[in-house]
């Protein structure tokens, strides 16, 4: 599982640019689903037979990440965010863009540090001129932070941790899987961090009768932090709520019955702030009832995301679980 | 039950008749006689006559709450308050307005149309109306008149494991103490003063006491608990379910050493739990009695009581229990007798 | 029937959004053993929880379908930390953190819990804490349980209701909390009151939505489903009081309020104008620049795109637990819905894709 999550987070693909991410979930997991397909927007489908009701389980697989805006007549260039992308994280941080060109980031002199927004830091790309900057790169070209991803043991903390171990916890699921007892529809997202924009229109075509994303959360328990009952290790968290979504509560019922069944380790999770795919897919059409398997992560949004291998299990578990449950679209 | 039938009568200082009148219905029978002086003060007696210091406790019938200062030409109320009450509490509660008590809701400026800033900021009593939905001044002046006392609306009962919610408990459960003790048997003359205007300043029982001329004072509160999650430690005071609370000091009263002692006395001998009152804030009529003519010792016995001074407030049964055992062990033993000179 | 009586069961029912089953409950027991039964052709609830009733006109299969849509939601709190017997807490929907302090509450776990969240009496504070609202942080949920009884019924996630009774106050008035947009609601069954008495050609659908509090959901989904050829949202608007000024408030008592903005159909509103003159309705106008606050805004956008009204009723204190309303002005609304009802026909929904 670590080399997986490794694997995964190694790789730079910012929202919209999903091209890489998508190529190397596919290689993962082709041999292990019916179907396999690539919609419209860029949505990795596998689709798995079971009977039962359709289940659309959803782990986007874009990350954070910068956009080219401007390029100086020094070859500096001005960028702007790609989804919620602080600048403080910034700062001695270097950005890999989808091609494999690099730079770093630089802040103007500031009189205060009230001042520092995105739009006071450049990138340094080592080029000399404008000239030989645009032989690299465009205005328009997409990056990601990098960051070596550190082994702590039975944590591990790394880049795009939100949310290549939502990825890496539904592949590992789908090759665990033995008897699906329900159509699965494995979606791997593209966009989430623009909008859940990916989730939408995968649902929309795919019709689910039951939603379940597979996302990371925060925590409430590093030192001053905001309140949160959500700790690391302490298990697979389930939703009862965040800014996009109430869980449907027949949803949430089924979690927390299939956690205590299998004896899986849970915690439930109400999160004051953020959303996930569920937001976009309990909404589509007529409606679908959704819920949310949450992993919880330290340091969201930052370089540095930080996990709990142990919960990731317990993820692992629990979607099984689902995915192995007969489930009754009619009586959800 | 007393305590919920006391917490749901309305008694804004200055307007305590009807917390007096049940009070006179219920202690009929009970005392060798009772009766009200000129602030309204109700007075009852057992053992008049008899030899021995006489001993006064007293409670206060009043609470904090508002008053109708004037009508407004929508027919909207505009209240000011009587005694601390923090305007903060008042926000979105029902009340009841007087004698007849009409229903009125404290309304304020929706959400979606208040400035950012404006959210942060708690809305001064100013700001605040009593609406009882009267079309204008002269439809709501039908039914209420400049002056009238208005009381929140709650509903007394039973709460959680043990405990008791409901308004008003600083200090009907003093009044309830009182009333219980109304069954002992003592050898000295025992006066019960259902005090008014507490929370204006003491005033009610600063002039039962020159009347009654006592050697000795026990006023029975409910006081400030603030035993919440994550509260500092010092600023605690007393907490639920630790057993009554004996004051040592607060802002109208240092209580005498051996008073004091002897309350702690009490309760060891009888294995009564007790707690001693941590803050120093706050006054009781302990404190204008012990400064009564040449002065009167005086103690104070509280029952904690969550909230206090807002809406809805809590209290432990067994504190309540606990603070009647006292009470009746501090007097009974004579523990003072010996010490009172 | 009553109004009183349903508006109060309605109104102290308890449904936070996306916990509205107890709310949705009551609303089915009034058309099912209530003054309501035989009111309506069926009904049923929806994968989101949306509660539709159907009335059908006789117009057959051809006829045009309006839907009513008012939200059963409430805004509410959920259980975020269980600390002893107390517990912390975040808000559902756009409660105002100040009306918190003092307030009693319905904790829903495994059984209702009693609660209260309390306040610091005055002798304890600074002055100028005086001046600054409390927040929410720093409010907790009283249950006077043990931390052992605690933990076993109540869990993170639990949801938090108000609790309160509906007060009778003078004239109509009524006061308590979830008026909105449980005054709506009621419009509802005072919509399927009235066209007992009147023939209509349109198939009605009386729809009691579910969280309109957290983003107009509910709406969304429910017109996806039902494919109405026009929408009305029945919502509440600002009363009139001290504080407000009077474009942004409306007076109690004095009729429902026809909304006017971008998201209103102007074929609609003109259409209630003048079956509220015809009828003798007394009504108020309300223009709206700010048009995303209720059902109506994604009534619009449902599918290919829906003819979409609003109407109002004025309540004063809105997201206060002593919302207030005049019943006077549901009665009016009500009858209003219902006549409009009676002017629908297949000429009139075409006519307004005519721009």
């Amino acid at each position: 599982m670590k080399e997986l999550i490794k694997k995964l987070t190694d790789i730079t693909s910012p929202s919209g640019n999903e091209d890489l991410i998508r190529e190397a979930i596919r290689e993962e997991i082709k041999e292990y689903c019916d179907d396999l397909k690539i919609d419209r927007l860029g949505n990795l489908i596998a689709f798995k037979h079971g009977g039962g009701a359709k289940i659309q389980f959803a782990a986007h697989m874009d990350e954070i990440g910068v956009i080219v805006t401007y390029i100086d007549d020094q070859g500096f260039l001005r960028f702007s965010n790609v989804g919620g992308l602080s600048p403080f994280q910034l700062l001695g941080q270097r950005v890999r863009f989808t091609d494999g060109t690099l730079g770093v980031f630089g802040l103007e002199k500031l009189e205060q540090m009230k001042d520092w927004t995105l739009n006071k830091m450049y990138i340094d790309i080592g080029a000399t001129s404008k000239e030989e900057a645009e032989e690299k790169v465009a205005v328009g070209e997409f990056g990601g932070i990098i960051q070596d991803f550190a082994d702590l043991g039975r944590r591990v903390a790394a880049k795009s941790m939100d949310n290549r171990v939502g990825c890496a916890v539904l592949i590992e699921a789908l090759k665990r899987v033995q008897s699906p007892r329900n159509d699965l529809y494995c979606t791997f997202t593209v966009q989430e961090e623009v909008g859940l924009r990916g989730a939408k229109t995968s649902a929309f075509a795919i019709e689910p009768d039951l939603g379940i994303a597979v996302d990371v959360t925060l925590t409430g328990d590093t030192p001053e932090a905001e309140k949160m009952a959500v700790g690391l290790g302490k298990g697979v968290a389930i939703k009862v709520k965040d800014q996009s979504l109430i869980a449907h509560r027949r949803v949430k019922e089924l979690l927390v019955r299939l956690a205590k069944e299998k004896k899986i380790p849970y915690q439930l999770e109400v999160l004051t702030r953020g959303g996930t795919d569920s937001g976009a897919i309990h909404l589509t059409r007529a409606g679908v009832p959704s819920g949310v398997i949450s992993i919880p992560t330290r340091y969201v949004h930052s370089p540095s995301e930080l996990i709990d291998l142990e919960d990731v299990e317990a993820a692992v578990q629990l979607v099984v679980a689902v995915m192995e449950t007969p489930c009754d679209p009619e009586n959800l | 039950m007393l305590l919920k039938e006391l917490s749901e009568l309305n008694g804004i200082s200055g307007r305590e008749e009807e917390v007096r009148e049940y009070l006179r219905a219920r202690i009929k029978g009970k005392v060798d006689k009772f009766h009200t002086d000129s602030l309204g003060n109700l007075i009852a007696v057992k053992g008049q006559g008899r030899p021995g210091p006489k001993v006064m406790l007293t409670a206060h019938m009043d609470e904090v709450g508002l008053m109708v200062l004037g009508i407004d030409p929508s027919g909207l109320l505009k209240i000011g308050a009587v005694g601390g009450i923090d305007p903060r509490v008042l926000v979105s509660k029902p009340v009841l307005i007087g004698r007849e008590r009409v229903p009125g809701v404290i309304g304020a400026k929706p959400i979606h149309l208040q400035e950012k800033a404006e959210r942060k900021k708690a809305i001064p009593l100013k700001g605040l109306y009593v609406d009882i939905g009267a079309k204008d001044r002269e439809d709501a002046g039908k039914v209420v008149k400049v002056g009238d006392p208005v009381a929140f609306a709650t509903q007394a009962g039973l709460f959680g494991e043990g405990l008791f919610k409901g308004k008003a408990l600083d200090d009907r459960v003093g009044c309830a103490v009182l009333v219980e003790l109304m069954q002992m048997e003592t050898d000295f003359p025992l006066y019960f003063v259902f005090t008014v205007q507490e929370e204006l300043g003491l005033r009610g029982a600063r002039v039962a006491a020159y009347g009654i001329d006592p050697d000795l004072c026990l006023t029975i509160e409910g006081t400030f608990a603030g035993d919440l999650p994550e509260a500092k430690g010092h600023q605690v005071s007393t907490r639920l379910g630790r057993g009554p609370a004996i004051t040592v000091m607060d802002r109208s009263i240092i209580v005498q050493k051996k008073l004091v002692d002897s309350l702690v006395a009490a309760g060891k001998a009888q294995n009564i739990p007790y707690q001693l009152r941590e803050l120093t804030v706050g006054g009781t009529d302990a404190g204008a009695v012990s400064l009564t003519r040449e002065g009167v010792p005086s103690a104070v016995v509280s029952v904690p009581c969550r909230y206090i001074h807002s809406p809805v407030s809590i209290l432990s049964l067994a504190d309540y229990h606990h603070t009647v055992q006292l009470v009746k062990a501090f007097l009974e033993g004579g523990y003072f007798l010996e010490r009172v000179d | 029937m009553d109004l009183t009586r349903f508006l109060q069961e309605l109104s102290e029912s308890s449904g936070v959004s996306g916990r509205e089953e107890e709310t949705t409950v009551v609303i089915e027991k009034f058309f099912t053993s209530g003054p309501g039964k035989g009111w309506i052709t069926d009904f049923r609830r929806d994968r989101l929880g949306n509660l539709i009733l159907r009335k059908k006109g006789e117009g057959g299969e051809e006829a045009p379908k309006i839907m009513f849509a008012a939200h059963q939601d409430e805004i509410g709190l959920i259980v975020t930390e269980i600390k002893e017997g107390f517990l912390r807490f975040s808000t559902v929907g756009g409660i105002d953190q100040r009306v918190l302090p003092g307030q009693e509450v319905l904790i829903h776990a495994r059984e209702e819990v009693p609660g209260i969240i309390g306040a610091t009496p005055p002798h304890l504070q600074t002055p100028d804490e005086h001046e600054q609202a409390i927040k929410i942080e720093d409010l907790v949920i009283d249950t006077g349980l043990s931390r052992e009884k605690a933990e076993e019924l109540i869990s993170v996630g639990d949801f938090v209701s108000i609790d309160r009774r509906l007060i009778s106050l003078k004239n109509s008035a009524v006061s308590g909390k979830a008026l909105d947009d449980r005054a709506g609601v009621a419009v509802l069954l005072q919509i399927a009151e009235e066209l007992q008495k009147l023939k209509h050609q349109a198939d009605v659908y009386l729809v009691a939505t579910v969280q309109e509090e957290v983003g107009l959901r509910g709406a969304l989904t429910s017109a996806y489903g039902i494919i109405p050829d026009l929408g009305i949202a029945i919502d509440v608007t600002h009363g009139k009081m001290p504080g407000l000024s009077d474009e942004d408030a409306y007076e109690l008592g004095k009729g429902p309020v026809v909304v006017i903005g971008p998201q209103v159909h102007p074929k609609l509103f003109t259409s209630l104008q003048r079956v509220a003159e015809e009828k003798g309705v007394k009504y108020q106008v309300e223009p709206s620049t700010r048009p995303g606050g209720t059902d109506a805004f994604a009534l619009q956008i449902a599918r290919a795109g829906v003819a979409t009204a609003l109407l109002s009723i004025p309540l004063r204190y809105m997201h206060t637990s002593v919302e207030t309303v005049f019943l006077s002005d549901l009665r009016e609304a009500g009858r209003l819905l219902a006549e409009f009802v009676v002017t629908v026909d297949g000429e009139f929904v075409e006519g307004l894709s005519c721009f």
